[in-house]
């Protein structure tokens, strides 16, 4: 374990590039993702009520347009679901193959790859970029780092501008940001969004990982003897008396062996890639964000000697003991149901959508009223929000009380246009109930679908008599 | 003794004071961060200080500067002020997003006859909103939030029992002209027994008690003839006018006279006679001038379907 102390001065990173698998992968996801999250804000949608944006959520208007999906905030368990999936796929992730998350997915390590590739394409490979840290500030220092904070600023600024995209017709909100006549809230959220990412992905780096993210920290009780890591295969490595570096009488595999030194020729690559400056070789800490860059890193070095790949690989502690990996087991498994169910449950609730949502709420000042006859009067007050986005014509009506009229004002039969809501009042009335010693009854109102000629939804209430 | 330099290359380091020999100080100073986040929040005071209301000088104070907000005042005069939080809400409650969108709605109210409201679920649906946070703030201190009166002093809203008249118009009229109840006291005009019969009867009429039948017309003697003179306001019939707002005595609502609450028939007549000896006077005040047209159209629709609106 690193035991680094929080109050050492950090040593700066100056990550060196490499080729390889890994890197490739880990390419290709930052691709997509860039792709996805700068782009899904433009992305046109046809629909027949709402915006013409695929993925839009309309925080005035309380709707969250997802493609073909309009979301409401009575769906808000959604939200749930989505979060409960989410936790649990990390969860199983994270206990079959070590940090995929921290290593490949997490915004931090993308942002932070991003930046590291601008410093690269300006200032160049790693011994470039330390002498540069290290010479006097002169026109050639100025430029180079001016150039790489400008693009790093300019990316920082645009990752934010997209965030508060996703909150407004794009075109619009951008058109009113430039001329001085978007919200408040959209000026402020740029600029906080443009400090962090500024900071947290150029000069924060890897001290997010290893101080700010809660992840790192309990990290290690997610895994267990079969979790694939990124390790150095210390005895391949080490031999018996250590590792060496190449030097005359060690230079092949053959000479090594014999004098017992380790198959790792202490090159120091995979200290170098690693963007969080650690050592693999030292076993695993909490800085490894296991993005396999020191894998890549290692095997490059094992090819050119002709050696075999495989001194840094994912394997676990049951590998390393000569043991069978053991994916099927009661954690694995039992993760893995958790998110089936979740996700069924989900699909289900989504593809069942009612397409009437109601809510009912009576009138508790008074209870009840005693009218001139004698009767007796109760009021309540309905919601109905048509989730449809058809216009809909619902009638109501009621059943359980028999002796009962209803009076709805009028509105007997209501139109409402899609996805919008409407607050009824309506009265129910009974005969003089003196004599009677039930105070309360309950009864049923009753919505119907004109449209579609069937009934819609229930809506239990009660009848309060003095 | 000890060395300072010795100790200190073994352990943390310290400020590299000794005193006594060897008594010494860890040097632990705050990280580098929080001393930058604490010159910051000094910055942020310098700008803030700038930009608002903030520092008193005797009895004024600074204004702050680059923020002025502009809002038309009750006179209906544009006023540009320094920053603070009540020009914030008047500006907001005028050019504010939901603030334009009630302007909408109370346009469309103000071009519409009440019929017309009471057509559209959508306009009734914002009269219920709207008129009930009215309701609440200028009529709920006598009738209460939920318009159910209290009985003896106000009268409830919810029924359908109305003493100057339930419809459009005379809700209208009476919130915009204000009413005045008035019934004279008859303390002092009759004896004991008289009064009993007159509430024995007044009773009778909405078909409480009345077993004896005596005491009763003796009671309807007294109501309909000069002795008493009910008649004049509360009929013949004692369903009383509502160009005077007399009660209507028949029904089984009582606005004055807690008979529902009295539990046995002894008490209820006491209620009557209570009334008939203290009379009525009560007064609710003309909102004509104090409150908008389009407010009273609002607040007369929404009473108006509260409970029995005719």
């Amino acid at each position: 374990m690193n035991t680094q102390s929080a109050s050492t001065t950090r040593v700066p990173i100056y990550p060196r590039s490499v080729k390889g698998n890994f890197r490739r992968f880990k390419n290709t996801i930052l691709v997509i993702a860039y792709l996805v999250y700068y782009g899904l804000p433009w992305l046109p949608w046809e629909r027949a009520v709402g915006p013409d944006r695929a993925v839009l959520f309309d925080i005035v208007g309380r709707k969250f347009y997802f493609f073909g999906l309009v979301v409401q905030p009575q769906q808000i368990f959604w939200l749930a679901g989505l979060l409960m999936i989410a936790a649990l796929l990390l969860f199983f992730v994270t206990g079959v193959a070590g940090r995929v998350f921290c290593g490949y997915f997490c915004f931090q390590t993308l942002w932070s790859d991003l930046f590291f590739k601008i410093e690269h394409w300006v200032q160049g490979e790693r011994p470039a970029r330390i002498r540069l840290a290290r010479q006097a500030w002169n026109a050639e220092k100025i430029r180079k780092i001016g150039l790489t904070w400008l693009l790093w600023f300019l990316v920082a600024f645009w990752t934010a501008i997209t965030f508060t995209l996703y909150w407004g017709d794009a075109t619009d909100l951008l058109r009113r940001f430039f001329t001085g006549d978007a919200p408040s809230a959209m000026y402020i959220t740029v600029i906080v969004l443009t400090f962090t990412t500024f900071t947290m992905a150029g000069l924060a780096r890897e001290q997010v990982c290893t101080h700010m993210c809660p992840y790192s920290r309990f990290q290690a009780a997610m895994f267990d003897k079969d979790t694939k890591l990124v390790a150095y295969d210390t005895r391949r490595g080490e031999g018996v008396k250590g590792r060496a570096k190449m030097k005359k009488g060690l230079k092949t595999a053959d000479e090594r062996h014999e004098a017992g030194i380790g198959d790792c020729i202490d090159c120091g690559y995979c200290v170098q890639v690693c963007p969080t400056g650690i050592d693999i070789r030292n076993g695993l800490q909490i800085s490894c964000i296991h993005c396999g860059l020191c894998i890549d890193a290692c095997n490059n070095i094992m090819d050119s000697l002709g050696w075999e790949r495989g001194l840094i690989r994912y394997s676990s502690e049951t590998e390393d003991e000569g043991g069978k990996v053991k994916i099927f087991k009661l954690k694995s498994v039992g993760y893995a149901l958790s998110i089936i169910a979740v996700t069924a449950v989900l699909v289900w609730s989504i593809s069942h959508k009612a397409e009437l949502e109601t809510a009912i709420t009576q009138t508790r000042q008074p209870l009840y009223v005693v009218l001139s006859d004698g009767s007796i009067l109760n009021s309540y007050e309905i919601k109905l929000a048509n989730q449809t986005t058809e216009a809909r014509h619902y009638a109501i009506t009621m059943r359980g009380l028999d002796d009962a009229t209803l009076d709805t004002g009028g509105f007997d039969h209501v139109a409402l246009k899609p996805l919008k809501t409407l607050r009824l009042m309506v009265k129910v009335k009974r005969p003089d109930r003196s004599g009677n010693d039930k105070k309360v009854d309950d009864f049923e109102f009753v919505v119907h679908d004109d449209d579609q000629g069937k009934d819609v939804a229930v809506i239990p209430a009660r009848f309060y008599s003095p | 003794m000890s060395n300072a330099d010795n100790r200190s290359s073994k352990g943390p380091e310290t400020t590299g004071h000794v005193w006594d020999g060897d008594l010494q100080e860890y040097n632990n100073p705050v990280p580098a961060w929080w001393t930058w986040a604490f010159y910051g929040t000094i910055i942020f005071a310098l700008i803030y200080w700038l930009l608002y209301p903030t520092w008193p000088i005797g009895k004024s104070f600074t204004k702050g500067m680059f923020n002025e907000i502009t809002f038309v005042n009750g006179k209906g005069e544009e006023v540009t002020t320094h920053w603070n939080m009540r020009a914030l809400f008047l500006k907001e409650m005028q050019t504010g997003e939901q603030a334009v969108k009630q302007k909408e709605y109370l346009e469309k109210i103000s071009q519409s006859s009440h019929a017309e409201i009471m057509q559209d679920p959508d306009k009734m649906a914002f009269v219920n909103s709207m008129a009930k946070v009215l309701f609440a703030d200028n009529c709920g201190p006598c009738h209460g939030k939920g318009a159910n009166g209290v009985i003896g002093l106000y009268p409830n809203l919810r029924d359908d029992d109305w003493l100057w008249g339930g419809t459009i118009e005379e809700i209208e009229h009476t919130i915009k002209n204000g009413r005045n109840g008035y019934m004279p006291s008859f303390a002092g005009v009759f004896p004991k027994e008289k009064l009993e019969s007159v509430a024995a009867y007044v009773l009778s009429l909405s078909g409480i008690g009345g077993e004896d039948k005596a005491k009763v017309e003796e009671g309807k003697r007294i109501f309909n003839g000069e002795e008493g003179g009910c008649y004049y306001c509360h009929g013949k019939d004692g369903k009383g006018m509502k160009s005077q707002g007399s009660a209507n005595l028949t029904d089984k609502v009582w606005t004055i006279a807690n008979v529902p609450g009295a539990a046995t028939y002894e008490e209820k007549l006491a209620e009557v006679e209570k009334v008939i000896v203290d009379g009525v006077s009560r007064e609710m005040p003309a909102w004509k001038g104090r409150l908008s047209d389009d407010t009273i159209k609002l607040l007369t629709v929404y009473i108006h379907q509260l409970g029995g609106g005719q």
